[in-house]
């Protein structure tokens, strides 16, 4: 009798001990995976602040002169981040204007058009190209895409716009192939795949009903398109967008081989300049003095600030998409 | 008369559509044609197996490869556990929690923030402090780029494994981490590879992160704790350079990474529809 009871006990106690123990190993298990997702937080903290860390001499030196000024003189120690800001901004946008509408255009042809048994090989193609790194585009660039640009587009342009009032000045001076035109082409070409890969996912989130009742209606592919597809993924083709605008706007060794870099600001397109990333690229290693350093920091502080702000919203409209398509 | 004015419209904004798919995929098609035809005219054995030369002179890619193969896969070894894990917390024990909102809003940006900034972040951490440019910065560095990809995929194949599979785990009486490992991971295994294997193709192209850290090397060096060659730095000075013998070589360089990160997306791919069709 007592014996029986004896062995329960233990068997209880067995159980309890090994319940324990699970309930010790999962908690270690769920504590680490914990710490690991606060280590992503922590890492882009850690950005932040040492970027803000390494930009403080150059802030309390310039003030916020820094980001009018267009000043570049190392020898000087006079720093303005103007020029640079201009050329990022002014790169991306010659780059959005032409990836937008042909990444959109491809993606509408990948969807709506294109024959079925091609769709899954350019779709392939695609998004491997999207995976192709940006060096290659920077090398390619140098060699002969500016000497390419120099011979045929370039005194194109500035013959056709030489009598153009307003325009002329933006396609002046002589043809260097280099500069922030063919900087802003090669960053269009590079966000192109990105673009028309997340706007073919998006489109696909269309429901099919929806497209099929217009349809049905008599309504021709592109009025389906305009008026169905692309109302109903709107925000998350903007945000395709933007994330497309975000990677533009860091891109780095593409543009560094191709930018001339140029500290000033010229109002012809075809002239050279520099972009953040570039400047950081091209002059960090060689920057002699606590000053110069600390003012390409502050370059990336401005761009990480940018890029934040532009990635935060792209990411908010897709996940708007993602919740939609959830219910 | 308005039957034909809608038609023509749709005749031309969907030959634009062709249009833009011809003009797009030509550009991209050239950019690879060029790229073949350049670089295979330097490829040969030597290439790999001699180091890099100075100017003016025959030599090969070997210290880079190397230094690239050695900082990539530490970088690997580094960042895709804890990517695993941090994934790992949002898609299971925290599925619900405002931290795995949190950690995924601020994951998506750190996957497309420019890989400059995160080169001069580990140059004020790490270079700054120990004094010198060495291959353990280029590591972290590009562990720092590994994190957010793996994170992300990992996160979305255990989303994707049904919660019915926990469920019976849980109902034999297996703790929640023993359901996680022998339940979950296995289900997702395919897909978790898939990250990383995109996340090593990320990286095996990345210089802009390594220019400050890691730096570059004349020389065969194997040192973590002095400047490395890596493949994509190499490129980027010998593309630069003057000399007809080191642009030949960045060319071949730049083949090699091309046909290594496009290698890796196929097998990746591969693998991510091997794991649909089950």
């Amino acid at each position: 009798m007592t014996d029986i009871a004896l062995q329960h006990g233990t068997q209880d106690d067995g159980r309890q001990a090994s319940l324990r123990r699970f309930a010790v190993s999962d908690a270690v298990f769920r504590n680490v995976t914990r710490a690991a997702a606060l280590l992503v937080l922590l890492s882009l903290a850690g950005v932040a602040v040492s970027l803000v860390n390494g930009s403080l001499l150059a802030f309390s030196t310039f003030g916020l002169e820094f980001l009018v000024s267009e000043s570049w003189n190392p020898v000087k120690e006079k720093f303005g981040a103007l020029a640079p800001i201009y050329g990022t901004v002014a790169t991306s946008l010659i780059a959005m204007l032409i990836a937008v509408p042909v990444g959109v255009g491809i993606a509408i042809f990948l969807t709506e058009l294109c024959p079925r048994p091609l769709r899954r090989p350019i779709g392939i193609a695609v998004e491997l190209l999207a995976g192709i790194p940006s060096i290659i585009y920077g090398i390619w660039g140098l060699f002969v895409f500016a000497p390419f640009l120099q011979k045929t587009l370039q005194p194109a342009l500035i013959s056709t716009f030489s009598h153009v009032p307003g325009l002329n000045s933006l396609f002046s001076g002589p043809p260097y192939g280099i500069g922030i035109l063919t900087a802003g082409l090669i960053l269009a070409i590079m966000v192109l795949p990105f673009i028309t890969s997340i706007c073919r996912d998006v489109f696909a989130t269309v429901p099919p009903v929806l497209k099929e009742s217009a349809y049905g209606l008599g309504l021709t592919t592109w009025e389906v398109t305009s008026r169905v597809v692309l109302p109903y993924t709107r925000v998350a083709v903007v945000g395709a967008v933007m994330l497309a605008l975000g990677r533009a706007l860091g891109e780095t060794m593409a543009v560094t081989f191709v930018i001339g870099n140029a500290h000033r600001i010229s109002a012809s397109i075809l002239a050279p300049g520099t972009t953040i990333s570039a400047a950081i690229a091209n002059e960090f290693t060689e920057a002699t003095g606590d000053l110069y350093t600390s003012s390409l920091i502050a370059l990336g502080l401005v761009l990480f600030v940018i890029t934040f702000i532009v990635l935060a919203i792209a990411r908010l409209m897709l996940a708007r998409l993602k919740t939609r398509a959830g219910r | 008369m308005l039957y034909a004015r809608r038609r023509l419209r749709n005749t031309i904004m969907m030959g634009l559509c062709v249009v833009a798919a011809g003009f797009g995929l030509l550009w991209l098609l050239v950019i690879l044609g060029e790229l073949v035809w350049k670089g295979t005219a330097g490829l040969s054995l030597s290439v790999f197996s001699e180091m890099t030369p100075p100017p003016g002179e025959a030599g090969g890619l070997a210290n880079p490869i190397v230094g690239s193969l050695l900082m990539t896969g530490l970088a690997v070894l580094i960042g895709a556990p804890v990517g695993v894990l941090a994934g790992t917390y949002m898609a299971e024990y925290g599925r619900h929690a405002r931290l795995s909102a949190v950690v995924r809003f601020i994951n998506d940006i750190l996957l497309s923030a420019p890989s400059i900034i995160v080169g001069l972040f580990v140059y004020e951490v790490l270079v700054v402090t120990m004094g010198h440019f060495s291959g353990i910065a280029g590591v972290m560095a590009l562990a720092l780029i590994v994190l957010p990809v793996v994170v992300r995929t990992t996160e979305d194949m255990l989303l994707l494994v049904p919660d019915a599979l926990r469920e019976a785990g849980t109902a034999i009486g297996a703790p929640r981490w023993v359901v996680i490992r022998s339940v979950a991971y296995k289900a997702a295994r395919a897909g978790i590879t898939t990250g990383v294997l995109l996340a090593i193709a990320r990286i095996s192209g990345e210089t802009a992160p390594l220019l400050f850290t890691a730096l570059n090397n004349q020389f065969f060096s194997l040192d973590l704790g002095a400047p490395i060659a890596s493949l994509p730095v190499t490129i980027f000075q010998f593309a630069l350079s003057p000399y007809e013998e080191w642009q030949q070589l960045a060319w071949t360089g730049a083949l090699i990474i091309t046909f290594a990160v496009l290698a890796l997306s196929i097998v990746a791919r591969v693998l991510a529809g091997r794991g649909d069709e089950r």
